[in-house]
């Protein structure tokens, strides 16, 4: 920072008084201070997108939803992270992401590892009131270690940031819009041909369900190590200071 | 005092909802001196009673026959309960969805039969184009997702149900389970 004067704010969260720099986030002062707001496409050490909408929050005063992860901290907010109308919200969100994808829990080798999953469970969501799109997906497994399953992608960009922002390869990106948005490596060539790909394996662990897998796992196998991720941040961080 | 009545029901399912259910163990001696099973895969009774209390639906919706009886059911039962994912999400079963019917019989009794090849045209109820979950037909009262659903989780959702309350199996399990 080149500001060397720290300016501080402070605020409630859930009607606690909270303390924050002015550049921190309402999600970053929240986990601080032990408040659990939900998340999908963030993970700590990659850049917030906000892309996912499931850390929204209400604030007094404004009558939109904030997306937590994206929004920074201001004198005198009163922030709102549990509501029957967030938690409406957030169901609706999650049961939209299970109904454009095939995501069949039962054979999918994430199972039990999932932060999908997870997230079903925590917000309480035991069926899908939408009907389910059954896109015909691709499943590409031309790359020798890894596996591409686009019946599980959630499009939560997380693979997309980390090998952009920390591997600094930018295989990965996004091709098309909205509903017909798909994850590409390269310009949409099969994984096993990049030539941009380092093999490093970090989009495979970033990855909250099991879109994106190491090759020869079997169903509930693939767990996702993500130590790494906190350690590489801080390594940058050290390095840029 | 009277028994409550309940009915179990398979669709398309693989009948490992119904196992877990008999996984409940000696507690189902508890769950019989109030419940009465008056139709299911597991008892004799060949037609759906003009009243039950309860019905637990285990397997996603397929064929028209699973439609017809659904419809049958939801008019003479009380409360619904659809059991596992294939009653709640489609699950296993909805993996056909990416294929054609036609190209899907032609896999299962053409391309893999190794005695008469040739698709069934009688006797069998047909196919849906989709698979889908049990409440894209009928009002489904109670979800209990799982592939099966824990025992432990059948048994609190029947006992919740004899003690009138409305069941919340939710953290008990779960997708994919």
């Amino acid at each position: 920072m080149s500001d060397q004067t720290v300016s501080i704010k402070t605020l409630k969260i859930d009607g606690r008084d909270v303390s924050a720099r002015a550049d921190e986030t309402i999600l970053a002062v929240a986990q601080q201070n032990g408040i659990d707001i939900p998340t999908l496409c963030h993970l700590d050490g990659l850049t917030p997108v906000g892309a996912c909408r499931l850390c929204l929050v209400e604030i007094a005063g404004s009558n939109k939803l904030l997306p937590a992860c994206v929004t920074t901290v201001r004198e005198g907010m009163e922030v709102f992270t549990e509501s029957e109308k967030l938690n409406r919200y957030r169901k609706m969100i999650l049961e939209l992401l299970f109904s454009e994808r095939n995501h069949i829990c039962a054979v999918c080798v994430s199972n039990g590892h999932c932060d999908l999953q997870d997230l079903a469970v925590r917000l309480g969501v035991d069926f899908i009131r939408y009907p389910y799109l059954h896109p015909v997906e691709k499943v590409d497994a031309s790359h020798d270690r890894f596996v591409q399953d686009d019946n599980r992608c959630v499009l939560c960009g997380r693979c997309v940031r980390v090998c952009g922002e920390l591997e600094g390869a930018h295989t990965w990106d996004f091709m098309g819009r909205g509903v017909q948005t798909r994850v590409i490596t390269d310009l949409d060539t099969p994984w096993g041909e990049s030539d941009s790909c380092t093999r490093c394996g970090k989009c495979v662990h970033v990855c909250p369900t099991g879109a994106l897998i190491e090759k020869g796992r079997s169903v509930a196998e693939m767990a996702k190590r993500r130590q790494f991720l906190p350690y590489l941040t801080l390594m940058r961080q050290e390095d840029q200071q | 005092m009277k028994k409550t009545t309940m009915a179990t029901i398979w669709l398309d399912g693989c009948s490992g909802c119904h196992m877990s259910f008999l996984d409940i163990d000696e507690r189902i001696l508890e769950l019989a001196q109030r419940l009465e099973i008056t139709y299911s895969p597991l008892v004799d009774t060949k037609s759906y009673p003009d009243h039950v209390d309860v019905a637990v639906i285990e397997g996603a919706v397929s064929t028209d026959e699973d439609i017809i009886k659904l419809k049958k059911i939801r008019s003479k039962t009380g409360l619904i309960v659809a059991l596992g994912d294939c009653a709640v999400t489609g699950n296993v079963p909805s993996m056909r969805n990416n294929f054609q019917v036609g190209d899907v019989l032609d896999r299962a009794y053409v391309e893999n039969a190794a005695r008469q090849p040739g698709r069934p045209h009688e006797m069998l109820p047909s196919l849906l184009e989709k698979v889908k979950p049990v409440h894209d037909y009928v009002k489904v009262d109670v979800h209990v997702p799982g592939c099966p659903p824990p025992a432990d989780a059948i048994y609190y959702v029947l006992s919740e149900i004899l003690e009138g309350r409305n069941p919340d199996p939710i953290q008990m399990t779960r997708f994919g389970r």
